[in-house]
């Protein structure tokens, strides 16, 4: 056992460290405080340096490490993306805004389209000069995906779209999107769905911006009104747009080196807090209920971290990791919300107060009024307890009243 | 990145289980709960004749002198076994102990014979129902004679000799403890075999009357030094409860896939799932952290106290719950004596208490934390 990188890995981290060393600055130690530039700039302004640095990464070929090199990538290994990220991590530079379309969408495009046609959008999309989203989920169709509306009926070579998506991250900024629609209602729900990919500018598609419990708004209604999508924007067979979606999803799980949302105050942060804060019989950090709670979460996210070297072992030694890589999100989600609530606590009558009038810039309860959020989005904490339940201890499947009928036969609630 | 057990590692692991899978199906550790037998006798002569108990020795000393991390997987298929023998208290405690603490003579004196199965050893900490400290330890060891009372002590009724915590100067600080290596069978030593949640494993009130009896280590480093042993034993018990765990969740799994209510399977149903999944989240959790611990105590690293409280709490919380939800699971049916269920129930109770509550390992975790300065 050792947490040493083997010689070409080392080799490679050297050459990345030094290209972002050229390239990038250093994270400074600001954290949450004032001084951190994350809380001055605006969504605009994000976005102007993320293509920019984005442009630059996919210069060097480090924006898909893993990509073929004929598609703009590295041709590199998983694990060779797994330490960009690491060292990338260290830096001050921009993330977040490619993700869904490198991670979901161009994959899903280049598996089901023409060549020519997946050359066209790759590249742009590559250096972050188009940016796309995912128009999967729908007020009716929320964990239960396939159970979507929106309808697309064929008309000449065209088909004509009508409907409304939800919970669309950045679709306020793309330019492209991939849609999952129904084109045969009277089929089961799985078996009458076909998936397209759209401008984002097209007549007939309007987005309006999310506002969230949290105050901030990342996500997206987008509503479809005589929507014309030519045929040749068709993915995938028509009726056979959930098989295109699994893969899309597939490739989401397969995107290896992202964090589970935690960017929020940790232990660190939460120990820091309790040094200050003064309690009725002292410092907190020496109240034992206290140091019980924060050694609990302590041992969670260590136990996370260790998890992580298990699959990045399994990486290294070109393996395919093992289930438990399943387990980040239900761990960090809830995790988030407990560490930021109990701070809050700590703060007592003081811990409604946010922002400026708040210790750490207010940083736990922000996390307070996200964790929500990451409990839910991407798949929550109940869906995701039926795939470990389901696909790693293999437990059956949920009966399904829904299996036989066809979808305009459903019923239907509020 | 290297975060695994090797090859070699692996495949003594898989001989360790076929081997337990065999001579310690569950119907043995039944045998010993159910008798007045104090342990599996012949399951500890053939662990004893396999080389186990010398895993972590110097050859020198007539061990196998492998290292920890074999010592570590082997500890797994205990655990996964719940073997009802006193492997943890002669293993984790005393031979560590001693190869700790020891002086040269007294590890010449101990190590082969322990190696090779000849004795049993045992670490006597408790004296009573709370947490022993600089406090509250009344045991004394003056001029070379024992006296107090320790209670429980693991396997303290089969064991050969037992390191002891004992009082050996004033005052009520660390200082004031030292630790004692005492014959078992000698004069002044008394023993009564005490009652537990978990007779599959025999604990002991010892009482020591005059007892000879040497030191371990210098005086007045005997809470140091049991803090050490303590730590290097909760990395290779949070194995034993890593593997009591994963059995813990096999058997609800099984079960949820082979009980049938209300029409269907009982693990078609989300809240028998979701709790199965809860279950593999922390045992997955406490698997990583036990790894960290096997790391940290196979390259004796500066994080080995942090390692080790971390290992020990992820695991007790994942053993006490795999063993308390998989009866759960089981219904009415786990509620019987007949099933097996209680037997890890006792046994992750009985291991989760054994080196100190999680309450204590937390408090020491955050120690650490402070003197590391995370913040």
């Amino acid at each position: 056992m050792d947490f040493n990188d083997t010689p070409a890995e080392a080799t490679f981290r050297q050459e990345v460290r030094a290209w972002l060393e050229a390239n990038a600055k250093p994270k400074s130690a600001t954290g949450f405080s004032a001084e951190n530039p994350r809380f001055q700039r605006n969504e605009a302004d994000s976005l102007k340096i993320a293509k920019a640095w984005q442009a630059k990464k996919a210069e060097k070929r480090y924006a898909r490490i893993t990509w073929p090199k004929e598609n703009g990538g590295l041709g590199g290994t998983p694990m060779q993306q797994v330490v960009y990220s690491q060292e990338e991590a260290k830096f001050d530079v921009p993330s977040g805004f490619f993700e869904i379309g490198l991670g979901m969408c161009i994959p899903t495009v280049t598996h089901y389209a023409s060549k020519e046609v997946a050359a066209r959008y790759v590249k742009p999309a590559l250096y972050g000069e188009e940016i796309w989203c995912q128009l999967f989920s729908e007020p009716s169709a929320g964990s239960d995906v396939a159970g979507l509306r929106t309808r697309a009926e064929k008309d000449g070579d065209d088909w004509i779209v009508n409907g409304q998506k939800v919970w669309t991250s950045g679709a306020h900024y793309s330019d492209f999107g991939i849609l999952l629609t129904r084109t045969d209602p009277t089929a089961q729900k799985h078996k009458g769905l076909t998936m397209f990919y759209l401008s984002m500018k097209s007549p007939g598609v309007e987005v309006k911006p999310i506002k969230q419990m949290s105050g901030g708004a990342n996500f997206n209604e987008v509503y479809f009104t005589n929507v014309r999508i030519p045929d040749s924007q068709r993915l995938g067979e028509v009726g056979a747009g959930w098989g295109v979606a699994l893969t899309t999803l597939m490739h989401e799980r397969l995107a290896v080196g992202g964090g589970a949302g935690g960017s929020g105050p940790d232990i660190k942060e939460l120990i820091a807090l309790a040094r200050e804060t003064e309690l009725e019989d002292g410092p907190a950090i020496r109240n034992s209920a206290v140091r019980e709670r924060i050694a609990e979460w302590y041992v969670r996210g260590q136990g996370l971290k260790y998890t992580t070297y298990r699959t990045l072992t399994a990486l290294s030694q070109g393996k395919v990791p093992g289930p438990e890589a399943s387990i980040a999100k239900v761990v960090v989600a809830p995790k988030m919300q407990d560490l930021s609530s109990f701070a809050m606590d700590l703060e007592d009558m003081g811990g409604v107060m946010v922002g400026e009038d708040s210790p750490q810039m207010g940083a736990f309860q922000q996390s307070y009024m996200w964790a929500p959020g990451l409990r839910i989005a991407g798949g929550t904490d109940e869906i995701l307890k039926n795939i470990i339940a389901e696909r790693v201890l293999g437990l059956p499947a949920d009966i399904r009243v829904d299996k036989d009928i066809p979808f305009n036969k459903l019923p239907t609630g509020r | 990145m290297n975060f695994d057990f090797s090859d070699d590692q692996k495949m003594l692991k898989d001989q360790a289980r076929k081997f337990l899978t065999e001579k310690c199906p569950t119907k043995a550790v039944r045998k010993i709960l159910e008798s007045d037998e104090p342990y599996d006798k012949a399951l500890w002569k053939q662990i004893g004749e396999m080389g186990w108990l010398g895993t972590a020795i110097p050859e020198e000393y007539g061990g196998l002198g492998l290292g920890h991390l074999e010592l570590c997987v082997i500890a797994e298929e205990l655990g996964r076994a719940i073997a009802p023998v006193p492997f943890s208290s002669t293993v984790y405690l005393a031979t560590e102990a001693i190869m700790l603490a020891g002086s040269e003579a007294q590890k010449k004196k101990y190590l082969p014979k322990l190696a090779a199965g000849e004795l049993i050893g045992t670490f006597a900490l408790a004296e009573g129902a709370q947490p022993p400290s600089p406090k509250t330890v009344k045991a004394s060891f003056k001029s070379g004679k024992l006296d107090g009372i320790k209670s429980p002590v693991p396997d303290g009724d089969v064991a050969d000799f037992a390191v002891v915590l004992v009082r050996s100067g004033e005052g009520q600080g660390e200082r004031a403890l030292s630790l004692a290596i005492v014959d078992l069978k000698a004069a002044g030593v008394t023993r009564r075999t005490v009652k537990t949640v978990d007779p599959s494993r025999s604990q002991a009130e010892i009482t020591f009357k005059g007892a000879a009896a040497e030191a371990l280590g210098a005086q007045g480093e005997g809470w140091d030094l049991t803090r050490r042993i303590l730590d290097r034993a909760a990395i290779l018990m949070a194995f034993e409860q890593v593997g009591g765990a994963d059995t813990c969740l096999a058997m609800a799994k099984d079960y949820a896939l082979n009980r049938y209510a209300f029409g269907r399977q009982i693990g078609s149903f989300q809240a028998i799932k979701h709790k199965l999944a809860d279950m593999y989240v922390l045992n997955e959790l406490a698997r990583s952290n036990a790894y960290f611990g096997a790391w940290a105590l196979s390259t004796n690293a500066p994080d080995l106290p942090e390692a080790a409280a971390g290992a020990r709490i992820s695991a007790t919380d994942a053993f006490h719950n795999a063993a308390q939800e998989n009866i759960q699971t089981h219904g009415g049916m786990g509620f019987t004596w007949e099933l097996d269920c209680h037997l890890f129930y006792r046994r992750s109770k009985t291991l989760s208490l054994a080196l100190g509550a999680s309450r204590v390992w937390k408090d020491r975790l955050i120690n650490h934390l402070e003197k590391k300065n995370v913040a």
